[in-house]
């Protein structure tokens, strides 16, 4: 659990160094998801070892991450009550809208194995 | 009384109770949403932000003092992030397969996302601050503040916006895409994590494994393209 905290921490620290040092706009995690990505391609680490089982005792944990920024929306919220109509309508109407969007344009798009081998 | 004065004032400021509570009321929601079969309005993430929201004003509880104690979760964000790589990894033979599915998914969604979001506010009678703030909604947290100021808009509105989008996923994603007749388990993955984020990436893995992944790589490469596109769709 150690080994991979460790090897985790120090992807996501070679990530955050290398957006500001570039001044890239994208956040050190993602670079460091990347990262973490080469270096299971290439390590092939099996199930039950340090490095998985770190990895996926984070995702598991992941939505409880979520908490302190959420409950940020009772300050944030009344920032916006003049303007609380466009405020609620667009970010509610437009997720959904692209929500939908996505998932049949995904439908659209995924392969069809079935038809592949027939052809 | 002095001593109980003292010891609130600690304890009041002290990541202890910050933690205890969230730690706490997150497990509350997780048993209370288990019983009621997964109901989607009982979501942990939604019941425990709320009844947090509550104690934060009852106690008149600073949230700022409530965010920094709590730090360490919020902290987490970050090796989590890194962390998607693992499943994604599972997922390596489908997610190349199924690589066209992705890319089409996340660059529409993409720009559908910024350019709705800015020009719906907009035609609403929103401030073009406003709308600068609703752009970014996409993308993850950390990205969305920074980009919301880079276009013009507020951090912590693009915060607010970042969240209904989340939240929105959590809530009533997976019954939405019932309901468009979606159950390809790699084109639901697609729309969490394009449309709603880490947020929808957390409520995809409690839905599956392939989920789960395909969220979490769309949420990385939906964050890649929002950042790239923003500045030169928002006016």
């Amino acid at each position: 659990m150690l080994g991979g905290l460790a090897l985790i921490l120090a992807l996501q620290l070679v990530g955050e160094v290398f957006v500001r040092a570039t001044g890239l706009p994208i956040p050190g995690p993602v670079i460091g998801m990347v990262l973490f990505f080469v270096w299971l391609r290439w390590r092939k680490p099996r199930e039950g070892s340090s490095t998985v089982h770190a990895a996926d005792v984070l995702v598991r944990y992941l939505p409880i991450m979520f908490v302190p920024t959420t409950v940020g929306v009772v300050v944030y919220g009344p920032q916006i009550a003049s303007q609380w109509v466009p405020a609620l309508v667009a970010s509610f109407g437009t997720w959904l809208l692209t929500f939908v969007l996505v998932a049949w344009v995904a439908v659209w798009l995924r392969p069809r194995r079935p038809k592949r081998e027939a052809a | 009384m002095e001593n109980l004065t003292a010891t609130w004032e600690w304890l009041s400021t002290s990541p202890l109770l910050a933690l205890t509570l969230t730690v706490g009321l997150y497990w509350a929601s997780d048993k209370l949403w288990e019983k009621s079969g997964r109901n989607p309005l009982l979501t942990p993430l939604l019941v425990a932000s709320a009844l947090i929201c509550v104690v934060l004003v009852v106690l008149r509880l600073d949230y700022a003092a409530y965010a920094s104690g709590a730090g360490i979760l919020t902290f987490l964000l970050g090796p989590a992030t890194v962390a998607l790589a693992l499943p994604l990894h599972r997922q390596a033979s489908h997610v190349k397969e199924a690589a066209p599915m992705v890319l089409g998914a996340v660059l529409v969604g993409a720009f559908f996302s910024v350019l709705s979001g800015y020009w719906v506010t907009v035609l609403l009678g929103g401030s073009a601050e406003l709308a600068a703030s609703m752009a970014p909604k996409s993308s993850t947290t950390p990205i969305a503040m920074a980009l919301a100021e880079q276009v013009g808009g507020l951090a912590p509105l693009a915060v607010l916006f970042v969240m209904v989008a989340g939240l929105s996923g959590a809530v009533i994603g997976p019954k939405v895409l019932d309901l468009v007749g979606v159950r390809d388990p790699r084109a639901r993955g697609l729309a969490m994590g394009v449309a709603s984020h880490g947020v929808g990436t957390s409520r995809a893995f409690q839905e599956g494994q392939t989920q789960g992944a395909f969220s979490g790589l769309a949420m990385g490469l939906t964050g890649l393209a929002v950042s790239v596109i923003i500045t030169w769709l928002v006016p």
